[in-house]
């Protein structure tokens, strides 16, 4: 039924705003203090030392967990080490039972752990809610399948796990990253201590919970907290016989560095500048939702974020008057609140050092955009914010922000977008968008990176491999490549 | 006039020199060392290293955009050059059974690897399930310039089991010839010549380890390194210095013959290509 002209006058005077529809956060437990979780139990840390944890939005404390110290970390590696006799001998379909009951625990408290997540690092809970945790489960689904069937995946050979993983995690995915650290390693038959970023532990412990309700057998999991400190001593101990990192290029390098000559094995996942490239023939309007969903997902704490918006120059105007358009209708505000685009940044170092970039950009000449955006009093908080005239020299086209920043520049033809998204020491990530898929195939040739998106960014899935080229690291994460890092073939 | 074949025949002895963008050059530096006491081979400097790895990369594009099928005719051309210079060979290697095991072994690596290159996408690649309406596949891709260390023993078949799986899979090749028996891998290169490489693809330098694996070891346009012929010391040295840019070391057992091999020189890649009407 049409409305009357008067209706339709009345209805345009109205403003309409969100009410807030914050997630309940009653049914969450999060303890005043936590140890460490080692050979299956919550241990007092020898440092007898701890740290606050903080909600970012807030800048309220959440809780204290241990710093680990050295003789902390030997007790994590030993008992990893004690247990690995007996896990690596377990008969596979005995580990795939543990790993499959971890995958159902995490689904079962999907909602606490969302919600803890979300807390913990500032991401909307709409994010956590729908791709973090439904993934993390689904990531030990699919290598829980794998842990009896690991001949098939490599005919003519006897795979065979190599020990203790010494695994460190970034705080942008805290469980996701977990997941993806933890369920190949058992699924390969190897035990793990991990360490989560000292900014975000609070799901990881939650899931040394979960690993006690699956009865999975002490030592197997083990997770010490702290920061960099703990990650080194972690990685260096002559007991751990992998190692594998999420994190910055430039730590990444350090620990390749030291562990020169250690005979340990390396996958490191690092940092990125990905290319999001957008041709004149691409729906724009979709074209327009990727790119927002490339660079201000998780508020760009994103290592294959799309931070460079490569445009063809014929379509950029309109393209550029869309997106700042659609800047304007997001929502940024209290991460728990489930209508909520943009939370909070993720902790006030990472806040400086995103304000210290786009100071340069602005230095160096570049047009800055952002929408009217309400930043609220307490916490860490940046709008999204885009650049305009921006050249390949400048920092903010080079480093990596991790923060919700995008650089635009403009190309003429294919080849130039190849080029100018090929100019980077990084190669993790590459989006294109074209109506025409031979083009999306050309591209996705040629673009030196380990993941190209084709009219979509930012999507994962356990069975698709992830991982960089050049300075993004080298190793896979997901799929059957990415057993290969947790198993040696003899 | 003599006889040629005459006990007075003056022999017409070959200069080895190294092997740079597909063509048989002297060190820039000018120098020559002994490694037998009595040939003269060319010492390469940190320069020759910079030029081969700059040939190298321009020959990247060429090679890994050639056809899989293309790539496996060539490497199948220089176990055919290889095979038909048995004698020349053979005398290089010292003679007798072991030299021959050798050669067997190095002509069959290269017929081995020539026969892969158009079945490791199929084997190594992976069409993925993905939970959305996506295309999702991951293809193996070479990293680039691959740097490799070959060993002294064996002083052919060290290098050529290294050499092959890395050109297989499409990547461009500095390679320093084993130190103290450099001329089978000298000679090789006049067999890759032979063999329809595109210039640049497969480069030998020779010269003192200690001089240029520090400087292949840390070059920025190295994408990996293979160390199969280093000592543990060398290793260290080879893993600290490749930090700089993330390289990769490949550290397989030197007797690895797999497909595993040649992925270890690659990058998988993975695209989601939409599906829709």
């Amino acid at each position: 039924m049409a409305i009357t002209k008067r209706q339709a006058a009345d209805l345009a005077k109205q403003t309409f705003d969100y009410a807030p529809a914050p997630e309940a956060i009653d049914h969450v437990r999060i303890q005043p203090r936590y140890g460490l979780f080692i050979g299956g139990k919550m241990v007092e840390p020898h440092s007898k030392k701890r740290f606050p944890t903080i909600n970012p939005a807030t800048e309220q404390k959440l809780s204290e967990v241990a710093e680990a110290d050295a003789i902390d970390v030997g007790k994590a590696v030993s008992a990893a080490g004690t247990a690995f006799t007996s896990w690596s001998r377990m008969a596979p379909s005995r580990r795939a039972r543990y790993l499959f009951r971890i995958s159902r625990l995490i689904q079962e408290r999907a909602r606490e752990l969302a919600v803890v997540e979300t807390m913990d690092g500032g991401k909307p809970i709409k994010e956590s809610r729908d791709v973090d945790i439904p993934l993390s489960a689904a990531h030990f689904f699919y290598y829980a399948g794998w842990a009896d069937k690991l001949e098939w995946a490599f005919p003519n050979r006897r795979p065979r796990p190599l020990g203790v993983a010494g695994q460190v995690i970034p705080w942008n995915f805290p469980l996701l990253m977990l997941a993806w650290k933890i369920a190949p390693a058992l699924a390969a038959g190897n035990t793990v201590v991990l360490k989560p970023a000292e900014t975000t532990p609070l799901s990881a412990l939650l899931f040394a919970e979960i690993c006690q309700q699956a009865e999975l057998p002490a030592g197997v999991v083990n997770i010490i907290t702290g920061a960099g400190k703990t990650g080194s001593l972690l990685v260096s101990h002559p007991g751990v016989k992998k190692v594998a990192f999420t994190g910055s290029t430039e730590v990444g390098k350090l620990i390749q560095r030291s562990l020169a000559g250690s005979g340990k094995r390396l996958t490191l996942e690092l940092g990125g500048k990905a290319a999001n490239i957008v041709f004149e023939d691409a729906p724009l309007d979709q074209a327009v939702e990727g790119i927002v969903n490339g660079i201000y997902f998780n508020q760009g704490h994103v290592c294959c974020a799309g931070s460079r918006l490569l445009v063809q120059e014929s379509i950029a105007k309109p393209l550029l008057e869309k997106l700042k358009q659609r800047l304007s209708t997001l929502r940024l505000g209290d991460p728990l609140d489930k209508n909520t685009d943009i939370g909070a940044i993720n902790s006030k170092a990472q806040l400086e050092k995103i304000q210290a970039l786009v100071e340069s950009g602005i230095e160096e000449g570049a047009e800055i955009y952002q929408p009217e955006c309400k930043l609220p009093e307490r916490g860490y908080w940046f709008p999204p914010t885009v650049f305009t005239n921006v050249s390949q020299s400048y920092r903010i086209a080079r480093e990596e922000i991790f923060g919700p920043v995008l650089s635009v520049l403009t190309f003429r033809t294919p080849a130039e977008a190849v080029e100018k998204a090929n100019n980077t020491p990084y190669g993790l990530s590459a989006g294109v968008w074209t109506d025409k898929g031979s083009r999306i195939l050309w591209m996705a040739e040629r673009m030196r990176a380990g993941v190209v998106w084709a009219n979509t960014f930012n999507r994962f899935d356990p069975t698709s491999p992830f991982g960089g080229y050049k300075e993004s690291g080298y190793g896979r994460e997901g799929g059957v490549h990415g057993l290969l890092p947790y198993l040696e073939l003899v | 006039m003599a006889n040629k074949n005459g006990a007075d025949r003056v022999e017409v002895r070959k200069t080895y020199k190294q092997y740079v963008g597909g063509e048989f050059v002297r060190s820039e530096s000018g120098r020559a060392y002994r490694p037998d006491g009595t040939v003269n081979v060319p010492r390469g400097s940190r320069k020759d290293l910079r030029d081969a790895v700059r040939a190298a990369r321009t020959a990247f594009a060429g090679w890994s955009g050639r056809t899989a099928m293309n790539r496996g005719q060539i490497l199948y051309r220089a176990a055919e050059m290889l095979d038909a210079r048995r004698a020349e060979f053979e005398e290089l290697l010292g003679g007798g059974r072991k030299s021959r095991a050798e050669l067997d072994e190095t002509v069959e690596v290269l017929v081995w690897y020539a026969g892969w290159t158009d079945k490791l996408a199929q084997v190594t690649g992976t069409v993925n399930p993905v939970s959305g309406p996506y295309f999702n596949f991951t293809i193996p891709e070479p990293t680039g310039v691959v740097g490799i260390v070959a060993s002294d023993d064996p002083a052919l078949a060290g290098l050529v089991r290294r050499l092959a799986p890395a050109l297989c899979g499409g990547n461009v090749v500095v390679a320093l010839a084993p130190e103290h028996r450099p001329l089978p891998a000298l000679t090789l290169a006049e067999v890759l010549a032979t063999s329809d490489f595109p210039s640049g693809v497969v480069n030998v330098l020779s010269g003192q380890r200690k001089e240029l694996l520090p400087w292949l070891a840390s070059h920025m346009d190295v994408n990996a390194v293979d160390v199969s012929g280093c000592t543990p010391d060398e290793v260290a040295l080879v893993e600290a210095a490749a930090a700089d840019n993330v390289k990769r070391v490949v550290k397989l057992p030197a007797g690895e013959r797999s497909p595993h091999l040649v992925t270890a020189f690659m990058e998988m890649k993975t695209i989601w290509h939409p599906i829709g009407v």
